[in-house]
């Protein structure tokens, strides 16, 4: 049996110690390259990064800190019924991991990342702090409007810092770099869809994860990279379930559930950790005089499925269920974080959908720093089980 | 104590019991009558638009609290963890559903009628939002029509943020009503009845601060809650509700003029020991026995930021009759849960000082991010600024699992115990000076 190169070993082991280096070294470095390079910290799920490339600065994702840090401060500041993330970057923030970043977006997912833009603000972190509240209305003339203007002011923050003034082509250029970027991250999917065997899921999450703590350029050269490799045929298929991961868009679960449920015979052929470098759906636009509007319209008519966008007209438990289909899933594992609301709400209706069109489903919670996983790899295990006997 | 019967004598009370008992009349008869009914959330409530349009608004939240109040709330919780909802999210979302599961019986006994048209303002909390998206599939087929309120992340109302919310209301809200409502928005009755939500408006907060006063005549917490009902909920824009808060007003100031204390469920206080500032919803599922904790101790809040969930009417806002459509878009915009953590800081502060208060407590709620996440920061804010003992206590809003009274109570008697101390402290060194 063929076994994967040892370059491509080599690349995952780079990206995994790219995406949970909580000091942000790369970032940090990459800003010291130039005075007028800025670093922007975002939060899950999604900000457009294109605005902040093309203004010259790094979009470094504060994804938590997962099991990598061991929480003294921020539990003094979250009661215990609040979900991980948040105690894990105030920790950060108050152990100055986060000192040489020059401003922060915080998106309207919930109530828990909304208040965590005014307690940035109350401890004084950022020249800039911005709660990214991007419209829930879709209509171009009414949510467009609102979102071009929210964009018009991050942008004006990020230029009060550096004086870059944007230009048609260094945004037409940087929409380029991140379409490319989509793409190749789906070519990973796409090819995993056929050949789950040959990149494990951890080694993906790790790939993808490094994209949100390094520029945009390198990440795409390190995708290239892996994909010609998994192009190539190795490794061994496996007797396993394919399932689908939901509800894990903006807390990460520990690598170690991940690898639980691989390892209890579930290969996980979609999910929605890293959502955000995976929110528009397709292409946009690159070439025209007016990039911020295609911006704006790729967030209005483009975007995924997400707890944190209003879905009437557009139930995401459709959307669940076409991706069940288009991956030729046997099953959904629904795997949210402890006291997330939005993930948690959403979770019936999806289970309801999932029912009525007889996909089998099971259901986990989380804190990302959770440690045991024994009873997630048994029920895991058995779900692999009861699907294998009956396709 | 006095007989708990004077109590209920007061006729502001029986003004607004009046009125709950008329509203869940028409309810009842609704569809018979052929009137349409909106759901809709309390904060940045849309009141005069769903009356000037004569439909009947019906507020969830409202029949969960009183749910909790009616010991119904662990059962429908528990029914809405059955069908798959988690321990660990908001109880008012579970106990609504499941009180609907359960046939959707309203505090008078009756069935409350399914809604025409979901109105979904979600001012200062997600939640809301994933709440009526669960109620659109539980009602196959209704109107839903949505507001999304912008957050005041810098502490202030942009152009950009009203014009946003205008154009909602005017393209997509108004238009939707209309269609549920079957007839079109007079917007001369709109800017009457805003004219009439002014005037309660300044009223209210008349009543607010005769709590300035020591002693102060009403309990800004437990007895605000019952206060602020008819302008929060399904009254403002009506006569009604200016009747009832100049007869409310009217007795308040009565009540100044005379020394008298807050009106309890046992009476009125005798003694005004402890002033405090509260922040967060109180519990209903004990809030009769969560009250008696404070009024024993002859601790009286004189200002509390739950009674500006729906709308922070001292700090100004008035709804403007000449400018419809933006003074709604400010009014939700401004309500307290949709002002970002300094500035929720700087008008706890502000209270405490106003007002003279001995003390700072948060309450805090389990369901509740919204007003939960960031409290522990807020209340270290407030201790720096202002040097008040804080106190911290934590229970649910409508499940029962999470009130401990014998928890509770414990650090409340600590608590005040510590007020008390400082007390004695403050007064031996000024009368050393
Ligand atoms: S895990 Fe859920 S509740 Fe927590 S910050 Fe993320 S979206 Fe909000
Ligand atoms: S989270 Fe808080 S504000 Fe939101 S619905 Fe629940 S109790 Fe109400």
């Amino acid at each position: 049996m063929k076994q994967a190169a040892p370059r491509l070993i080599e690349l995952v082991e780079e990206c995994k110690s790219l995406a949970f280096d909580l000091n942000f070294s790369y970032a940090k470095e990459w800003k010291k390259q130039s005075p007028d390079r800025l670093l922007v910290g975002y939060l899950p799920i999604y900000v457009p990064r294109q605005i902040m490339h093309a203004a010259n600065a790094l979009p470094v994702g504060i994804m938590g800190v997962g099991d990598r840090k061991q929480i003294i401060k921020g539990d003094a500041y979250y009661q215990s019924y609040i979900c991980h993330l948040p105690r894990g970057i105030i920790e950060m923030a108050l152990d100055h991991n986060l000192d040489d970043f020059d401003g922060f977006l915080f998106p309207s997912i919930c109530d828990c990342v909304r208040n965590l833009s005014g307690m940035f603000k109350l401890v004084h972190k950022g020249k800039f702090t911005r709660y990214f509240d991007y419209p829930q209305n879709f209509d171009e003339h009414i949510g467009g409007t609102f979102y071009r203007e929210l964009l018009e002011t991050i942008i004006n923050d990020m230029h009060l810092l550096n004086g870059v003034n944007i230009s048609i082509e260094a945004l037409n250029r940087s929409i380029s770099l991140y379409n490319k970027n989509r793409k190749l991250v789906e070519t990973i999917y796409n090819i995993r869809q056929d050949y789950p065997w040959r990149l494990s899921a951890t080694d993906v999450y790790h790939i993808i994860r490094a994209g949100m703590v390094i520029n945009v350029e390198k990440h795409n050269e390190i995708l290239e990279e892996v994909i010609r490799y998994i192009e190539e045929d190795y490794g061994e298929p496996m007797d396993n379930i394919r399932v689908i991961i939901s509800g894990s868009f903006c807390e990460q679960p520990p690598i170690g559930l991940i690898k639980s449920i691989e390892m209890a015979g579930c290969y996980i052929i979609d999910d929605d950790f890293m959502l955000g470098s995976r929110w528009i759906q397709d292409d946009i636009n690159g070439t025209t005089e007016d990039p911020l509007n295609e911006l704006v319209i790729s967030f209005l008519t483009k975007s995924t499925a997400s707890s944190a966008i209003y879905d009437v007209g557009n139930p995401r438990s459709a959307r669940l269920v076409q991706l069940v289909k288009r991956r030729n899933a046997d099953g959904v594992i629904f795997c949210a974080a402890s006291f997330c609301d939005p993930a948690l709400l959403d979770r019936p209706e999806l289970q309801k959908a999932c029912d009525a069109e007889g996909i089998a489903h099971i259901n986990f919670q989380f804190h990302e720093n959770t440690g045991q996983f024994k009873v997630i790899k048994e029920q895991a295990g058995t779900f692999s089980d009861s699907i294998k006997l009956w396709v | 104590m006095s007989n708990p019967k004077e109590a209920i004598k007061e006729n502001s009370m029986i003004i607004q019991k009046e009125m709950l008992g008329n509203l869940f009349t028409e309810l009842s008869t609704a569809k018979e009558n052929g009137k349409k009914v909106v759901y809709t959330f309390v904060p940045g409530n849309l009141t005069e638009l769903i009356l000037a349009l004569d439909m009947l608004p019906v507020y969830p939240e409202i029949n969960a609290l009183q749910s909790g109040m009616r010991k119904k709330s662990g059962s429908y919780i528990k029914d809405a963890e059955k069908m798959g909802f988690s321990e660990d999210v908001c109880t008012y979302v579970k106990c609504d559903i499941g009180m609907m599961l359960s046939g959707n019986i309203g505090p008078t006994g009756e069935k409350l009628p399914d809604p025409d048209l979901l109105l979904l303002s979600y001012t200062g909390c997600f939640t809301f939002l994933k709440w009526f998206e669960n109620l659109e599939r539980l009602y196959p087929g209704v109107e839903i029509a949505m507001l999304h309120t912008p957050y005041q992340e810098d502490g202030t109302i942009t152009q950009d943020q009203v014009n946003y919310m205008v154009k909602q209301l005017k393209e997509d809200v108004i238009p939707k009503m209309e269609k549920v409502a079957g007839k079109k928005l007079d917007y001369d009755r709109l800017s009457k009845m805003l004219e009439n939500s002014a005037k309660a408006e300044d009223l209210w907060v008349k009543v607010l601060q005769t709590a300035k006063n020591r002693p102060s005549p009403i309990d800004s917490y437990f007895a605000g809650v019952y206060y602020m009902g008819p302008l929060f909920t399904a009254f403002r824009g009506s006569e009604k509700a200016v009747e009832y808060y100049q007869e409310l007003y009217n007795e308040v100031t009565e009540r100044l003029k005379q020394g008298l204390l807050p009106v309890t469920p046992e009476g009125e206080m005798k003694e005004e020991r402890f002033r405090l500032v509260v922040e967060g919803p109180p519990n209903w599922t004990n809030f009769r026995e969560f009250w008696k904790i404070f009024y024993d101790m002859g601790a009286v809040i004189v200002a509390s930021t739950y009674t500006k969930v729906g709308g922070v009417y001292d700090q100004g806002f008035r709804h403007e009759p000449d400018k419809p459509l933006e003074s709604l878009a400010k009014y939700c915009m401004g309500c307290y849960t949709n002002l970002n953590l300094p500035q929720r800081v700087d008008l706890l502060e502000y209270y405490i000082k106003e007002y003279k208060a001995d003390g700072f407590l948060i309450n805090s709620i389990k369901s509740c991010n919204s007003f939960s996440a960031g409290q522990l920061l807020m209340m270290r804010e407030i201790e720096q600024r202002c040097g008040v003992p804080v106190g911290f206590i934590e229970s649910d809003l409508v499940d029962p699992r999470y009130f401990s009274y014998a928890n509770i109570k414990n650090r409340l008697e600590s608590y005040f115990q510590m007020l008390g101390q400082r007390k004695v402290i403050m007064a031996q060194e000024e009368a050393q000076v």
